[in-house]
């Protein structure tokens, strides 16, 4: 069997930026693994701007931000394998994969697995009525409109107000589709605030909040499907029934992880993010797996997986070299209520002090809120935010944190009046 | 009757393509005759035998000496044989049917009698042994009845690989061909479809399932009504092919097995059915119905994962109001005959019935044994199947086997093109589907769609824009191109 000191898989923002990262940190044998005939995932199809802010402070589309870390991983002769599909994944870190040359293995010291997310489906959300053609994920109609320059419909309802629906009711409008309007069951939109003024409000595109898509009709073809306002516990409210005649239901209903081959490696799930649980290296369960990007848990803006993945890189390499010092204390990490997820659940402390990033999402729209890192007995942090909302992913940088005497770890996000 | 016409009388025309039509079609293939079959949809297999349990049921519950009985033992025992002939997944898991009350213990005693009457071999279980069969059960269980015979097999292969064998052995096959009009001649039928091209026939077969009462209708008979009864299910991800075994059944009550759980021919769960009057085409689901069913699932088992569902689908069954198979030719028109009413345990009785018919019409028509019968179809070949190293030795010949199209369910390119390919192949998104499951898995087809949509285009040499998901006007597309201004 080949061995490698690292495998990467996905050629995507995370498994690019990883690769680049592990290599800049003395990584010489390692190789990517993207199933796509070409580097880049999805941000191959996210042809409209709003890429790179953050990171290369200038807006890029999503191919030119995919450009920017394939002609890294060029520059430095990282070796990929395109149209290489990953089938299974062992505890003892056996990569099988397979492309037209065959079945293939790869003995790796250390994995890192960014294979990104998957669009949750009707099915998924238990939308009732018939089954026409005419549903699609936004993703899909995207993949359909971008990739192979065909639209999918004309008259378009979009479920979901998650940012690739946002994306895709302007592309839509642009292409000559008409968007009769956004439905979000939440209260609140689920996709940034700048993808609600420029692809709705700038096309006068309606936003109902507090409303869902509650029947769909057609036998073959989609006609038309029924919307209803919604109860604080998100039922339909009998006698709000508007019936809207369309072609086409797009649905922009939350992103997963695609973890499910981690999971069957033996890698502990994180039930809340639906990725794999981690410490602060972004290392699994299982000794030099590490995870990272939107399949360890969904990010807002592609910046921030590049980020994410630099460091799993970069702990991936001083893992396989073995710089990584003792584990002197382990800490595991909660979170208040209203915090839906946070990232690491646990930490292994090596260092007196340690720099820990610390990602998470709120439930629910916050004005002003001030997070703190605590335990029981004494406050580690503190730092005042405003504007928390669901859609946005928080990332708070913690320096010098001394839990060498610490068990556990709190991270409480307070709501001020 | 002019030669010409003699040439193209058929032997017999079969009006639908389920699973009944398409074993009858198999069946009749062992002789030599001129036979077509007429499917009034894109694929065979898109009604009941597309949406149903997938339950090869073991024959303990029919009433002895019915029909259902009798056809769903003798298909049941069929299966282990006829599955390899026709390389369909097919797994004996064995049910179990479960009791929560005294009542329903004396329900069981009851339904084991049955099933030896029916010469069916069941067990009482007490609650310890069941549940040491099956530790998610409901700890509230007061025992079960086991059935070991009990099987699964993907109603999709079966269906679709009855047609295939039959037309690899000489049958015809024309889909999107909807019969209106059968007329009675002295020497034979001639059947119309809707865009009035006709075909005559010495026998015609109606084994139209939901639609089996028309279709009797058109030569003048009305002694069934087709009253169908809906069936909603929730599939749920192949999350852990241990968490349950058998197949799980309710005491059944009047109006059917209640609500199951049971693993697929492809280790996904199935959870439901609902059993209510409908429409004969209503296959909406809704939310209600959904959430009872999963309310009773719960009971049944409590730790069932429903995170882990992927999709929700129903499905029609032909219930008629006569309380038995109806498998007959009919005595004012001698020469039809019908096969309908089919419903549960029509899946497990299919292979008997076809062979059953297809005797009934060797006899009438004095048929020869078509003595280049196969009974075999060509092997699907899949990595799961074949193991990596043979595998690989396929991947060397053709490199598009090493081309994984689907993640999910784990297909290769080199799959999909020898699913169109063959004989009922595949021309739709769903067709493919139905053959070598890409679109069965937990992304519901958004990564492959599109790419599947491509290789039917470039494979049966059309637009992208006319493939279609499933029956025609289904087009994936509507625009011929982005951004043309002339539709």
């Amino acid at each position: 069997m080949i061995k490698k000191d690292l495998v990467i898989i996905g050629g995507g923002s995370a498994g690019l930026a990883s690769a680049v990262s592990a290599f800049d940190n003395g990584i010489r044998d390692l190789i990517i693994l993207e199933r796509n005939p070409e580097l880049g995932g999805i941000l191959n199809q996210c042809i409209h701007p709003g890429f790179g802010l953050h990171h290369f402070h200038e807006e890029l589309t999503g191919p030119e931000y995919a450009d920017r870390y394939i002609n890294e991983v060029k520059k430095r002769n990282i070796p990929y394998l395109l149209n290489s599909q990953v089938l299974n994944i062992t505890k003892g870190k056996i990569v099988t994969f397979i492309n037209e040359n065959g079945v293939q293995k790869f003995e790796a010291k250390a994995i890192i697995f960014a294979a990104g997310c998957n669009e949750r489906t009707r099915g998924q959300i238990l939308t009732p009525g018939y089954r026409p053609k005419g549903v699609y994920t936004a993703g899909l109609a995207q993949k359909y409109l971008n990739i192979y320059g065909r639209l999918v419909g004309k008259n378009v309802y979009i479920l979901g107000s998650g940012d690739i629906g946002l994306i895709m009711a302007r592309r839509m409008t642009l292409e000559g589709a008409k968007v009769l309007g956004v439905s979000e069951i939440m209260p609140y939109s689920n996709g940034l605030k700048r993808n609600i003024a420029q692809c709705l409000e700038d096309f006068n595109i309606p936003l109902r909040l507090s409303n869902t898509v509650t029947n769909i009709f057609g036998r073959d073809r989609l006609e038309a499907i029924e919307i209803s306002d919604v109860d604080e516990k998100l039922q339909p409210i009998k006698g709000t029934e508007k019936i809207i005649k369309c072609d086409t239901l797009l649905l922009s209903v939350g992103l997963y992880p695609f973890n499910s081959m981690l999971k069957n490696a033996g890698c502990v799930v994180n039930k809340e993010s639906k990725g794999s649980l981690v410490d602060q290296n972004l290392e699994t369960s299982i000794e030099g797996i590490f995870s990272t990007g939107n399949v360890l848990h969904v990010h807002d803006l592609v910046d921030f997986v590049s980020e994410e993945s630099e460091r799993a890189g970069t702990n991936a390499a001083k893992y396989i070299l073995n710089k990584l010092s003792e584990v002197k204390n382990i800490v595991n990490v909660s979170h208040s209520k209203n915090v839906s997820y946070l990232i690491p659940s646990i930490i292994k402390v090596r260092e007196e002090n340690e720099n820990i990033i610390f990602s998470f999402r709120v439930r629910k729209n916050i004005k002003k809120a001030t997070i703190i890192l605590k335990n029981p007995a004494k406050v580690h942090y503190s730092v005042k935010k405003i504007n928390l909302l669901p859609a946005e992913m928080i990332k708070i940088n913690v320096k010098n944190l001394n839990l060498l005497d610490c068990n556990e770890l709190s991270l409480e996000v307070i709501e001020d009046e | 009757m002019n030669k010409e016409e003699k040439q193209k009388l058929y032997d017999v025309i079969i009006i639908g393509g389920g699973v009944i039509g398409c074993s009858i079609a198999r069946y009749l293939s062992r002789f030599n005759l001129k036979l077509l079959l007429l499917e009034k949809h894109n694929d065979v297999g898109d009604e009941a035998s597309g949406a149903n349990s997938g339950i090869v049921h073991s024959g303990y519950d029919p009433l002895p000496g019915t029909k259902k009985a009798y056809f769903n033992v003798r298909g049941n025992k069929m299966f282990d044989e006829v599955v390899k002939e026709l390389d369909v997944s097919f797994k004996r898991i064995g049910s179990l049917t479960l009791s929560f009350s005294d009542e329903d213990d004396k329900t069981l005693l009851e339904l084991k009698k049955r099933g030896d009457e029916n010469g069916v071999e069941t067990k009482i279980l007490s609650k310890e042994e069941t549940l040491k069969l099956e530790p998610n059960l409901s700890k509230e269980i007061h025992g079960a009845l086991f059935a070991s015979s009990a099987g699964i097999v993907s109603p999709f292969a079966l269906t679709n690989n009855l047609m295939e064998n039959a037309l690899d052995n000489g049958a015809e096959l024309l889909l999107n061909t909807e019969v209106t009009k059968i007329k009675k001649k002295v020497e034979f039928y001639r059947v119309f479809e809707k865009n009035g091209l006709f075909f005559d026939t010495k026998l015609v077969v109606n084994a139209a399932g939901l639609y089996s009462d028309k279709i009797q209708n058109l030569v003048g008979e009305s002694d069934f009504k087709i009253t169908p009864r809906k069936g909603e299910y929730f599939v749920l991800d192949h999350f852990d092919n241990n968490f349950i075994k058998h197949t799980i059944f309710m005491c059944p009550t009047k109006v059917g097995k209640g609500v199951l759980i049971s693993q697929t021919a492809s280790g996904n769960y199935l959870v439901g059915p609902s059993n209510d009057e409908c429409a004969v085409d209503d296959v909406s689901t809704d939310s209600l119905t959904l959430s009872e069913i999963k309310k009773t699932a719960l009971k049944i088992c409590p730790s069932l994962p429903f995170e882990e569902t992927i999709r929700e689908f129903s499905g029609i069954r032909p219930n008629s109001d006569i309380d038995d198979f109806i498998i007959k030719e009919s005595e004012k028109n001698p020469g039809f005959y019908t096969v309908g009413g089919i419903m549960s345990p029509g899946l497990a009785s299919s292979l008997a019935i076809g062979e059953y018919v297809s005797e009934l019409i060797e006899k009438k028509l004095n048929l020869e044994i078509n003595k280049n019968f196969n009974q075999y179809i060509r092997k699907h070949l899949s990595l799961a199947k074949l193991g990596e190293e043979k595998y690989n030795e396929l991947i060397k010949e053709d490199p598009r086997y090493g081309h994984m199209v689907c993640r999910c369910e784990k297909v290769s390119e080199g799959q999909i093109l020898d699913a169109i390919h063959r004989n009922s192949g595949a021309r739709t998104i769903k067709g493919v589907k139905k053959r070598v499951r890409p679109g069965f898995g937990k992304c519901q087809g958004t990564f492959c769609e599109a790419g599947i949509a491509q290789i039917l285009a470039r494979e049966l040499k059309v637009d992208l824009s006319e493939i279609c998901y499933s029956d025609l006007g289904t087009n994936v597309l509507l625009k011929a191109h982005k951004g043309s201004e002339n539709d």
